[in-house]
């Protein structure tokens, strides 16, 4: 059996809702993957801290509160910072259309938001899994959908 | 393997080595450590009462790693690894190192390649290293394979506890902590176990600790101190072999193939297993 990928699965910020950070991490176990799910209220150092704890390629982070737009990069930036910019960082949950392009500019590959499949997140993971310059500190502009 | 960064200190050189020991890559030390294994039926608090451990050996300035470990699915190869989310020590102190493992394609509550990795955290300096299990019944004690130190969690109204002398299990274990103190019932779930306990031979502490509210955590500490390491008893050697005996299988490079032949039939158990038995 291929080693499975290592997935972290984060809620950053104040924000409770979790019912779509848990869809997620099911869906991601069920296509194979080892998925690590922090739990809520997590700090930007604290959820840094995990991914390198726990050798993860991905960190999929989860917000419903709004806080995307300041957390989401901050994340991305204290990765690099760390020598983790290989990590590969998506994201979903309640995320205006207009957010996005800054999102994307801070090193996030993918956005999802509500009513989104496990067959579209793991369309996702396979293909960034895939590539070489998908890190978060890639210099490369590639990213999921628009 | 280049694990020099992970011996200066860096936690990613660190986790980096682990991934490749977990990965199949053997590894072994001469450097000494203690390794405490927590093991239980699921739910009793093996993992709060781990970060309540981590807590206070941080409190004393002692570096403490973790190795929480849960299943994975046989159907999908994944697994979904839930010890972190009561384990937020690990995330703020520095003192403590937290990973989280997957059993991958073994069965048993240990998976083989636990042991190297504990090899890799003496190495890199970690001298106190904790080992959760899966959350597992009696008949299960494959962290003796690895541990020196076993603590067997019980919690009240888990149902009766403890038919020790008929798995000839309680010759392993080294402590037994009824967690959950802080509810109704852990009162006469100790003195359950303890009279369960009489009629053997092995004098075994029995503690009471509430991993919510820290009571009885530092008698804890202490105890783990100073029961007294009886050497390797013949049953641990027989859950190391079995440990072993399992890894050969589950690292075997033809294990997939073995795996085909025999769904489609093209071979029986007795030939895949000196299939197996092939040196690789
Ligand atoms: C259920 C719910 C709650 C529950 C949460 C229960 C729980 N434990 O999760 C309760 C009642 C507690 C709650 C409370 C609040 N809520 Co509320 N809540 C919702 C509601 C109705 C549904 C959310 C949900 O669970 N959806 C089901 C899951 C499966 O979907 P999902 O989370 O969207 O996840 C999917 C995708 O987004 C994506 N996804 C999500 N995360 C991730 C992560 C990754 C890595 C990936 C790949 C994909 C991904 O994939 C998932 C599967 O498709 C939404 C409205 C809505 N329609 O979204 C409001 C909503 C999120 N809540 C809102 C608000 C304001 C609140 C409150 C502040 C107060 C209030 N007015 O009710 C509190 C704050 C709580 C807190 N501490 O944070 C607002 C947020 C507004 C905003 N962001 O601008 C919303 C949008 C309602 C609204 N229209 O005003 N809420
Ligand atoms: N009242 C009380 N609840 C506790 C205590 N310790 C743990 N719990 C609760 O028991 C539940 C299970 O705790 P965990 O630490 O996840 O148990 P576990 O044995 O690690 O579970 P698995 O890893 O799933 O086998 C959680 O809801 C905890 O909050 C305690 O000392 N007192
Ligand atoms: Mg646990």
């Amino acid at each position: 059996m291929a080693t499975p990928l290592r997935i972290v699965i984060a809620k950053p910020g104040l924000d409770g809702h979790d019912r779509g950070a848990k869809v997620v991490a099911r869906a991601l176990r069920d296509a194979g993957h080892e998925v690590i799910y922090t739990g809520l209220r997590r700090t930007p150092e604290q959820i840094v801290r995990t991914v390198i704890d726990e050798d993860a390629q991905f960190l999929g982070l989860s917000s419903l509160s709004g806080a995307h737009a300041h957390l989401f990069p901050k994340i991305c930036k204290l990765l690099q910072e760390s020598d983790v910019g290989h990590v590969i960082v998506f994201g979903g949950g309640i995320i205006p259309t207009a957010d996005k392009p800054a999102l994307f500019e801070a090193g996030i590959k993918a956005i999802f938001g509500p009513g989104t499949s496990s067959t579209q997140i793991n369309d996702f993971i396979s293909t960034a899994a895939a590539k070489d310059d998908a890190g978060c500190g890639a210099e490369s502009d590639w990213h999921w959908g628009d | 393997m280049d694990i020099d960064k992970a011996r200066a200190g860096s936690r990613l050189g660190l986790s980096q080595a682990l991934s490749l020991v977990e990965n199949g890559l053997a590894f072994s030390t001469e450097e000494e450590g203690q390794v405490i294994g927590i093991t239980g039926a699921p739910g009793v608090g093996k993992s709060c009462l781990v970060d309540q451990l981590a807590q206070a050996y941080a409190r004393n300035g002692e570096k403490v790693a973790i190795l929480a470990v849960d299943p994975s699915s046989p159907i999908s190869g994944g697994a979904l690894l839930g010890d972190r989310l009561r384990m937020e020590s690990a995330d703020l102190d520095d003192l403590v190192y937290m990973r989280s493992v997957a059993t991958r394609g073994e069965t048993g509550a240990v998976p083989s390649v636990v042991a190297d990795m504990a090899a890799v955290l003496k190495e890199c300096g970690w001298k106190r290293i904790i080992i959760e299990t899966v959350g597992s019944g009696q008949a299960e004690f494959r962290i003796a394979a690895v541990a020196d130190t076993i603590i067997l969690v019980e919690a009240p109204g888990m149902g009766d506890a403890i038919q020790s002398e008929k798995a000839g299990i309680i010759e392993l274990v080294d402590i037994i902590v009824v967690n959950k103190s802080d509810l109704e019932g852990a009162d006469a779930t100790a003195a359950n176990i303890i009279s369960a306990l009489s009629a053997g031979s092995k004098d075994i502490p029995v503690m009471q600790v509430s991993s919510h509210t820290g009571d009885g955590v530092t008698y804890l500490v202490q105890a783990i101190d100073e029961v007294a390491d009886s050497g390797t008893s013949r049953a641990q050697w027989r859950e190391r072999l079995a440990s072993q005996w399992m890894r050969r299988m589950s690292h075997h490079p033809n294990l997939d193939s073995i795996l085909d032949e025999l769904e489609s039939s093209q071979i029986n158990i007795g030939e895949a297993i000196l299939l197996l038995e092939v040196e690789q």
